[in-house]
């Protein structure tokens, strides 16, 4: 019972990073229904950036929460120039293109910036500094640290700022507009570009803010890092049903338990046959499991293609 | 009316998207050798019931059958294959490939070379490929397009790719052929070209069930038509009946009244 | 076309078969025998980019783990040719076997994503890639298969009657190694390939593909079953990789699942697209030029070593980020590649009509 909170408890918390990072799928996907392939390696830079300004600045003696906020702020900052560029000089021409245009364009943008994160930082895995100490506690007799306790927290504010923000603000109201029909939207006085421009930088910015919480999370960060991530974020959003903002919350969260507590029942499941070196193929599993008895997901409405 | 006479029979169709009724217990009959014409305001459904007939969206609630047999709930490529070919209001022709391409893809489902067949170019599969060509160039030529043969269907003139989508329609061998406004956006000249086209179509022994704006071509052509409004049929019968129908009026007042 | 184009045609195909038996004796004797490798490697990529080009450039769906299926039939061919499981099958068995299961698992994997929106199948062949690498790794236990991440070694080489390829023959004056002959072997394969292509290409089938890239829903209201001819470009697709993989394994005589990342699933890719999607010319360029490029990158290291004193870019770093670049730019300035897919034109309509007008007449 104890290792069952407890894996539930992890998976809440590393659920949390993966809804964040679903949330950038599922907003450019809803807007222009294309699969964001950079943005896991969006967030990927977002995680190294975070890193090499707490390298500097732990190393230079700053106390810790400055370093973060710095670290934080400095990735958003990065990423949403990273998003608003790659939007504007990658997707924005292809717009009208046949669909495996995007498609292949995502594919390259996502090479360039796994590579370019090579170039810079290398190729080795790079790890945190200690400047935290995070405090243990206990809660339904799982342990729990501060640390987790607020990457949880902080997740979930961002995510009710979000929901909140696409309901009731000026520019939520044209998101929404714009997702449902663009050319209606811009009719109505609605900036079609603007919107979708604002859409990726909103998605960049909380995908590098995900990448920090990895790195906190992790204690590393690797080029390659936001191939997986990507691929678990993604499967989060067609989980909860991709192109809804509440389903890749719930998404995100509910492939964290799963893939928790798969990983940590797996072993006395199988009798030690299969180890959690299987780990990653869990999320795999999920995505064709939803894509077979439910493609439009938990919370999406499944509807015919339009003739 | 004799049962052998009706080729298509669509009875109490419905369809919803979300809350919203698109059709409500729509039934038409199209018989053998006739033009059947289906009109009303924007919106009023045609296209959906098109839709519907074409197995793009399975009805809600309801019965199709074509030409004796049960196609109710069937798949696009099946309904092709029973014989009802179409066209769609805003062209989905195969733009990358060329006009006579797009006619050889509408004898894919009148043919069967497999892929050991192709791959081995056995003497029956050059000799389908060779039939499959001759015939995909006289429907060009069918449809007036026979000096359009190697152009790109996307770089032809609009008119010219209307025409295009009757004649790779016509290459399924259709015995009804449902066309969603194939005048639109014509000038007087193409109308007139694509009315002969049409005669000449039914003279072959195909049915036409056609949607069209164009109340002069829809009446002056139609044997019979249906009227939709707001997803029901509120009038059927001869076009001369139909325009006299007050409620028909009632649904046009304000929009293009004959 | 007349009687003198005719002939300078067939004669043009006659030298361009000599150029090609000739080959790899003259790189021998130009760039060196590491050359006569690469023309090797470059046969097999020819192969395996016409396989994807079958799925991505015909049929128009994104396979983004396609080196999974030449994995499939590379552990296919080496785990029933190898002392592995102390099974030693011979190749003219082997080969078709691992076509058979590649396809069988283009099948299962197409089978439940492709009645999905095309995106969707990208990302599900990504992750199917992915699995499959983690599986090779995985499976030394509890029972070793795949003897996990060293690989299986000593597989054998391919062996026709009582001759091995392995060995060094000499034949007209000429000396075969290894390398030379698996080149005619591959050379063979991939004018197989090129030939299924073409006539794929040009038959009822290929343009049902091509149908179903450009308006599925047209290409279905025509009376075209997309679903199955979307799992047979799939399953045909992944038939070329699969008897890819299997001459690889023989060939190299050591596999591991090192062998089929991701980035050589966008390599593939890549060659598709920069050749021109849906052109089989153009696709056998991009799968030549991919293939020197890196080796030609090598000297890149070297170069910066003496201009600046240090390596600023690393060669396989360096081609990575072209490859990235390249997808970009070919997508914005020129979709259809460096060699676009040719269609029926008029030209060559008349041209045919001309020609059989004469042989009737």
């Amino acid at each position: 019972m104890e290792i069952f909170a407890q894996q539930i408890v992890n998976g809440l918390v590393l659920g949390s990073i993966y809804a964040l990072v679903a949330l950038g799928y599922t907003m450019v996907y809803g807007i222009l229904g294309l699969i964001n392939f950079a943005h896991g390696d969006i967030t990927m830079i977002g995680a190294l950036v975070s890193l090499t300004v707490i390298q500097l600045l732990a190393a230079a003696g700053v106390p810790a929460p400055v370093i973060l906020v710095l670290a934080g702020g400095s990735a958003v900052l990065v990423c949403a120039i990273l998003g608003l560029s790659i939007e504007r000089i990658a997707y924005r021409p292809l717009r009208r293109a046949p669909r495996l245009a995007p498609l292949i364009t995502a594919i390259g943008v996502s090479i360039l910036l796994q590579y370019s994160a090579a170039l810079i930082w290398g190729k080795q895995y790079i790890s945190l500094p200690e400047i935290i100490e995070p405090a243990q506690f206990t809660i339904f007799g799982a342990q729990l640290t501060s640390l987790q306790a607020a990457i949880f927290l902080l997740a979930c504010t961002i995510m009710a700022g979000l929901l909140w923000f696409i309901k009731a603000s000026r520019m939520g109201r044209a998101m929404r507009a714009t997702e449902q029909n663009p050319d209606v939207a811009g009719l109505m006085g609605v900036n079609t570009n603007t919107v979708i421009a604002f859409t990726f930088v909103l998605g960049s910015a909380i995908g590098a803010i995900a990448g920090l919480m990895v790195v906190l999370y992790y204690g590393l960060g690797h080029y390659f890092m936001g191939f997986m991530l990507g691929l678990k974020a993604f499967t989060a959003a067609v989980l909860g049903g991709i192109g809804n903002v509440g389903g890749a919350v719930l998404g995100g969260l509910l492939l964290g338990i799963i893939e928790s507590l798969a990983a940590g029942y797996i072993g006395d499941l199988t009798g030690g046959v299969l180890g959690s070196n299987y780990r990653d193929i869990f999320a795999f599993l999920v995505l064709v499991l939803v894509l077979v008895l439910r493609p439009s997901g938990l919370l999406g409405q499944p509807g015919g293609e339009r003739a | 009316m004799q049962a052998a006479d009706i080729l298509l029979a669509a009875t109490g169709i419905s369809k919803h998207f979300g809350g919203l009724a698109a059709l409500t217990d729509v039934s038409i009959s199209v018989r053998r050798g006739e033009i059947f014409g289906l009109i009303g305001p924007n919106g009023a459904g045609k296209t959906t019931l098109f839709n519907v007939l074409t197995g793009l969206y399975a009805a809600d609630a309801g019965e199709l059958a074509f030409d004796g047999q049960t196609i109710t709930g069937s798949k696009p490529h099946r309904v092709a294959r029973q014989g009802i070919a179409r066209t769609f209001q805003n062209i989905r022709l195969f733009g990358g490939m060329t006009a006579l391409e797009n006619v050889m893809v509408g004898r894919h489902v009148r043919t069967r070379t497999g892929v050991l067949g192709a791959v081995l170019r056995t003497r029956g599969a050059a000799a389908e490929e060779r039939a499959i060509t001759r015939r995909a160039r006289e429907l060009l030529d069918y449809c007036g397009l026979a000096a359009r043969a190697g152009t790109l269907a996307r770089d032809l003139p609009y008119g010219d790719q209307r025409r295009l989508e009757i004649a790779r329609a016509l290459a399924t061998e259709p015995k009804l052929l449902a066309l969603d406004e194939p005048a639109a956006g014509m000038n007087a000249t193409e109308t007139a070209t694509l009315r002969k086209l049409l005669e000449r179509i039914l003279a072959g022994g195909v049915a036409l069930l056609l949607i069209e704006h164009d109340m002069k071509l829809v009446m002056g052509l139609s044997h019979r038509v249906a009227v939709l409004d707001y997803g029901e049929k509120i009038a059927e019968g001869e076009p001369a009946a139909v325009q006299r129908d007050p409620k028909v009026i009632a649904a046009y007042l304000g929009g293009t009244v004959v | 076309m007349n009687a003198t184009q005719t002939r300078w045609r067939w004669l043009l195909w006659v030298a361009v078969a000599l150029l090609l038996l000739a080959a790899p004796f003259l790189i021998e004797a130009t760039l060196g025998r590491a050359w006569v490798r690469i023309a090797d490697v470059a046969l097999l990529f020819i192969m395996l980019a016409l396989g994807l080009n079958i799925v991505v450039g015909f049929a128009g769906l994104l396979d983004l783990g396609y080196i999974a299926f030449f994995a499939v039939g590379a552990y296919c061919y080496a785990l029933l040719a190898s002392p592995q499981l102390a099974i030693h099958w011979p190749f003219l068995v082997l080969l078709p076997l691992g076509a058979m299961v590649a396809a069988v698992f283009g099948i299962l994997l197409g089978a439940p994503t492709l009645r999905l929106r095309g995106d969707y199948l990208a990302i599900v062949t990504l992750g199917f890639g992915e699995i499959i690498r983690v599986l090779l790794n995985n499976l030394n236990r509890p029972v070793n298969i795949t003897n996990g991440p060293q690989g299986i070694t000593l597989i054998d080489p391919l062996q026709i009657g009582g001759f091995s390829l392995a060995q060094t023959h000499s034949f007209a004056g000429l000396t075969f190694t290894a390398l030379h002959s698996y080149y005619f072997v591959f050379l063979a394969c991939a004018v197989v390939s090129i030939i299924i292509s073409r006539r794929l290409e040009d038959s009822r089938i290929g343009r049902a593909w091509v149908a179903i890239r450009e308006d599925e829903l047209a290409a279905a209201s025509m009376g075209i079953n997309t679903r199955n001819m979307k799992l047979l470009a799939f399953a045909m697709g992944a038939t070329f990789g699969g008897v890819a993989g299997g001459l690889f394994a023989s060939f190299q005589g050591f596999i591991s699942p090192e062998s089929f990342h991701l980035i050589d699933s966008i390599m593939v890719l890549c060659m598709v697209v920069l050749g021109g999607m849906g052109n089989v010319a153009g696709v056998v360029l991009g799968a030549v030029l991919l293939t020197a490029l890196p080796e030609a990158l090598r000297y890149i290291g070297p170069l910066q070593q003496r201009w600046f004193g240090e390596v600023f870019i690393d060669p396989s770093d360096l081609r990575m980020l072209l490859f990235g670049l390249a997808l970009v730019l070919m997508m914005l300035f020129r979709p259809s590649g460096i060699w676009p897919a040719r269609r029926r034109t008029a030209e060559n309509v008349t041209e045919r009509m001309t020609e059989k007008r004469h042989a009737s007449g």
